[in-house]
């Protein structure tokens, strides 16, 4: 999985932990935008006497220019590094002296920086945020150090570690139209190119108040935190911002496959990655259908998956299904295993396709899916614990394309799904020309290697370190 | 992608490390006892309907017997396995249907476990973990496939460099204690693991006097107290002493390297450090924060990362242990540059070591480390995990109380003093797995 879409499952991953009984609301925030356009929600939650704010802007990785990928990252990093108030370095600091924590992350399709102080500091960082929406200010002495620091993040994140660099091969076959081909963070030499100017055109292009979302999370209301809003982020004039692109896929034609092979690979693993249509791109009456099919095959110890390859079959360590229905443009319906000790992949492999063969084939039971449903919303009931899951669900979809009233709705959603809509959702995606798999292997003489069908399909990739 | 510190902390040890304290009067923690002399902390909430309560034996995997490394692993991987006349599948599948949290795990000091349930389905939750406590199932079937897991994770293990530093660190730190092996154990000791060893397990190590126990959300004592006996009533009223020895930290100050063909070099250290019952901890805690627990504040992050854009992040960490102590951290930095961080981390270490912290400093440390207390408030699971780890090292109901006048009243006079004795340059031992150049 890529970032964006291992983030993607974060969030949907997020509903099934955190997801009430059905019929509840989620989180019932309240909600008013101000003039400038930019739109703020509040979730009250009074256990302890503390607030995140959190902002959200309209803007990722997947609106980056060509040969510029990873900007958008970069500018969530550059956003530290002062403005016409505050020094380089001085945010974080400033924070943390008021007892506060911070901190920021970018997906393909948002960005997103929050605070968690006491709420007597609110004011403080409502008043540092605007700020840096509106005056930012960059200097090249701090901009070239803060590129080494995102090349050494990419190390760490990728390049270091084998599972992350078939992801990041996998993604960029899955998506081949789509922005969501290029990694997060970026490739390494568009990331060695960027100018200073083009962090400071990124940033004036996208980050306007009627891009952004405010959350606020904690022991607040709305009639507390509205004069501070209207006070700090109401003097941001709002201002033209440009239409966001989401290419659509053509449909796919044939089955694709991408290799890594590595001489530290002691535990390979079997990935597969199929296009899938989201809330907002393709046949979007299938995202819910496809939640419940990523929890039948690969929600737990009795997941289809799970049971029938390491229980039964005795073939796997590991069998996940993952599905992110949240984002702007296409997403993917994720499959990963991995062997139990002393099995081969190609008794492996064979045994996963013919479940995944099975139930694109004959579909689901009624039961099943009624047990998905339940599981599925009775987690909803956790939603309201942590004052960190509202901001996080709300501002998720809020930044790509959704809306209050779909959150708030999703138990119904979800319980609503029948299992003629799960069996046509299976049908539809989990097509072998809709995928991609993803083997990494041991370079090791000897080791199993993909078998003659996988052989004779479209095998874009098979690179080793020495590329790197 | 999340400019979050990886975080290199050795040990979950962290916990009571982690807990800052403050404006906490919200919480009123209870003692309750049950009928059968059951003992648990309570912190009402009736906000939400949700339970969570953690619990902990003393005695750890460092327990095991050397030649079975990873028995208490292996044994508390398998206790939401199948219980009673449910297998595995109709275990697993009553926990999932109705949204139940539940589970075993083992670190070097304790077994520890979590249960959490929304309201309406409290007295089945409570009723699962009795039942599995009191009759593990043990069935060949799961203990093959959790074997089967464990092992594959080892072997995953070998291909992520943080994980290889990781272990060599411990292993040079403690190269003749439990807690230098892996808490997982190796994969022969684990292939050693009988069904017998397993069986055995609960009656030495689940014992009602090793018990630590924290509940927090929508219950009352009233309730809570007969919950206690059903779930715990059965276990045995003793378990094996705990003989574990004390150990210091064999940091010789040399930086051991192991070759892996990757781009970064993964940078991992450690030396002896203090106890969490240490007179000195508050001074040791507040003086890490300023040296490199601090996140964007810390000394090291503004001398590696923020000045010379060598690595994306560095953190340091007091790692206490029951019986011993490590003061440890970690960075990645580019193979060519690795030894100027090296040499940062080091010129750091001797900085503070020599001249302390200034006033400033440790204000602001002081500011950050009270004030931010609340925020660890974050869920009932979360707070259940504090009640657990204020119980597991004796720090007293009203820990919450006193722990902001207890890193207040640190002086610039007591970090220096401690960090003169604490901070120790020459011994300071380095593991660096990659390409490193220049070292």
């Amino acid at each position: 999985m890529s970032f964006a879409r291992r983030l993607a499952a974060a969030a949907g991953a997020f509903l099934l932990i955190a997801a009430p009984a059905a019929q509840a609301q989620m989180f019932n925030p309240e909600t008013f935008t101000l003039k400038n356009g930019l739109q703020v929600v509040v979730i009250p939650n009074h256990r302890v006497p503390v607030v995140s704010h959190m902002l959200w802007y309209k803007v990722g990785a997947g609106d980056e220019l060509p040969g510029k990928t990873g900007l958008a990252h970069m500018v969530e990093h550059m956003m530290f590094k002062g403005t016409k108030l505050v020094p380089a370095g001085a945010f974080s600091k400033i924070v943390a002296q008021n007892g506060g924590r911070d901190n920021a992350f970018t997906t393909a399709d948002y960005t997103a920086f929050y605070q968690d102080v006491a709420v007597d500091k609110l004011d403080l960082v409502m008043k540092l945020e605007s700020d840096r929406m509106a005056n930012l200010k960059l200097d090249d002495k701090d901009f070239q150090p803060e590129r080494q620091v995102v090349l050494e993040e990419r190390r760490m994140r990728i390049d270091n570690e084998p599972e992350a660099l078939l992801e990041e091969q996998m993604t960029a076959q899955l998506f081949e139209v789509s922005p969501y081909h290029h990694p997060v963070i970026g490739w390494k030499q568009e990331i060695e190119g960027y100018k200073l100017a083009d962090v400071v055109e990124f940033h004036k292009r996208w980050y306007a108040p009627n891009n952004a979302v405010l959350i606020l999370s904690g022991d607040v209301t709305v009639a507390q935190v509205k004069p501070l809003v209207e006070k700090y982020y109401g003097a941001v004039p709002a201002r033209p911002v440009p239409p966001r692109l989401r290419e659509p896929e053509p449909e796919p034609m044939a089955a694709r496959s991408v290799t890594l092979r590595d001489p530290d690979v002691h535990q390979p693993s079997w990935n597969r990655s199929y296009l899938a249509p989201s809330y907002h791109q393709g046949d979007t009456t299938m995202a819910y259908p496809l939640q419940v099919l990523a929890e039948i095959l690969g929600g737990g110890t009795t997941s289809r998956l799970y049971k029938s390859l390491a229980v039964e079959q005795k073939l796997a360590a590991t069998a996940d299904a993952g599905y992110g229905a949240e984002a702007l443009g296409m997403t993917s319906f994720d499959i990963s295993v991995s062997p139990a000790p002393g099995v081969a992949m190609e008794q492996l492999v064979p045994a996963v396709e013919a479940e995944l063969k099975k139930i694109a084939d004959a579909g689901v039971t009624e039961e099943e899916v009624a047990r998905a449903k339940q599981r599925l919303t009775i987690s909803v009931s956790y939603a309201r614990d942590s004052f960190h899951t509202g901001p996080r669900v709300l501002g998720s979809a809020l930044a790509s394309g959704g809306t209050i009233a779909q959150v708030e709705d999703w138990p119904n959603r979800i319980s609503a799904v029948t299992a003629a809509q799960v069996s046509a959702a299976a049908k539809a995606v989990l097509q072998e020309q809709r995928s991609v798999t993803g083997l990494l292997l041991p370079t090791r003489p000897g080791d199993p290697v993909p078998d003659e069908e996988q052989r004779a399909q479209r095998s874009l990739g098979s690179f080793g370190r020495e590329m790197r | 992608m999340s400019r979050l510190i990886k975080s290199f902390s050795l040990a979950a040890a962290l916990l009571v490390a982690g807990l800052s304290s403050a404006a906490n009067a919200a919480f009123d923690i209870q003692k309750v006892t049950s009928d059968n002399g059951i003992e648990a902390w309570l912190v009402e909430d009736h906000a939400n309907p949700i339970i969570a309560m953690n619990f902990a034996f003393r005695g750890g995997a460092a327990m095991d017997p050397a030649d079975k490394g990873g028995l208490s692993n292996l044994a508390a991987s398998l206790f939401d396995e199948g219980a009673g006349d449910m297998d595995s599948q109709a275990f697993h599948g009553q926990l999932e249907d109705l949204g139940i949290g539940f589970g075993l795990s083992a670190d070097h000091d304790a077994i520890r476990g979590h249960l959490k349930t929304i309201t309406a389905n409290r007295d089945t939750a409570f009723s699962l973990l009795a039942l599995a406590l009191s009759k593990p199932r043990f069935d060949a079937e799961a203990i093959e496939r959790m074997r089967g897991q464990i092992l594959a994770d080892l072997a995953h293990q070998q291909q992520d460099p943080d994980a290889i530093a990781g272990r060599a660190l411990t292993k040079a730190l403690y190269p003749e204690h439990p807690y230098g092996r892996a808490v997982e154990g190796t994969e022969d000791s684990v292939k050693q693991i009988t069904a017998d060893d397993l069986k055995a397990w609960p009656a030495h190590r689940l014992g009602r006097d090793r018990l630590i126990i924290g509940v927090v959300g929508d219950i009352t004592p009233e309730q809570l107290k007969p919950l206690l006996d059903s779930s715990f009533g059965a276990l045995p009223a003793q378990a094996d002493p705990i003989e574990v020895p004390e150990v210091q930290a064999a940091a010789t100050g040399k930086v051991e390297i192991i070759r892996r063909p990757i781009p970064q070099s993964v940078v991992l250290f450690g030396q002896q450090g203090l106890k969490r019952t240490d007179p000195d901890w508050y001074a040791a805690y507040v003086m890490n924060y300023i040296l490199g627990g601090g996140g964007f504040s810390s000394r090291l992050m503004t001398e590696v990362r923020v000045k010379r854009g060598l690595a994306y992040g560095i953190s340091t960490g007091l790692s206490p242990y029951q019986h011993g102590a490590l003061f440890d951290g970690g960075t990645a930095t580019r193979n060519e540059k690795t030894a100027q961080s090296i040499a940062l981390i080091r010129q750091e270490w001797q900085k503070m070591a020599e001249d302390g912290v200034t006033a400033q400093e440790l204000a602001d440390a002081k500011k950050y480390l009270i004030g931010s207390y609340p925020l660890q408030m974050d869920s009932t699971g979360s707070i259940a995990q504090i009640l657990v780890a204020i119980q597991m090292d004796n720090l007293g109901r009203d820990y919450l109380e006193r722990r902001s006048s207890l890193i207040q009243n640190i002086t610039i006079d007591d970090i220096k003093r401690v960090a003169r004795k604490l901070l120790d340059n020459k011994s300071l031992l380095f593991v660096v797995v990659g390409e490193p150049s220049g070292l």
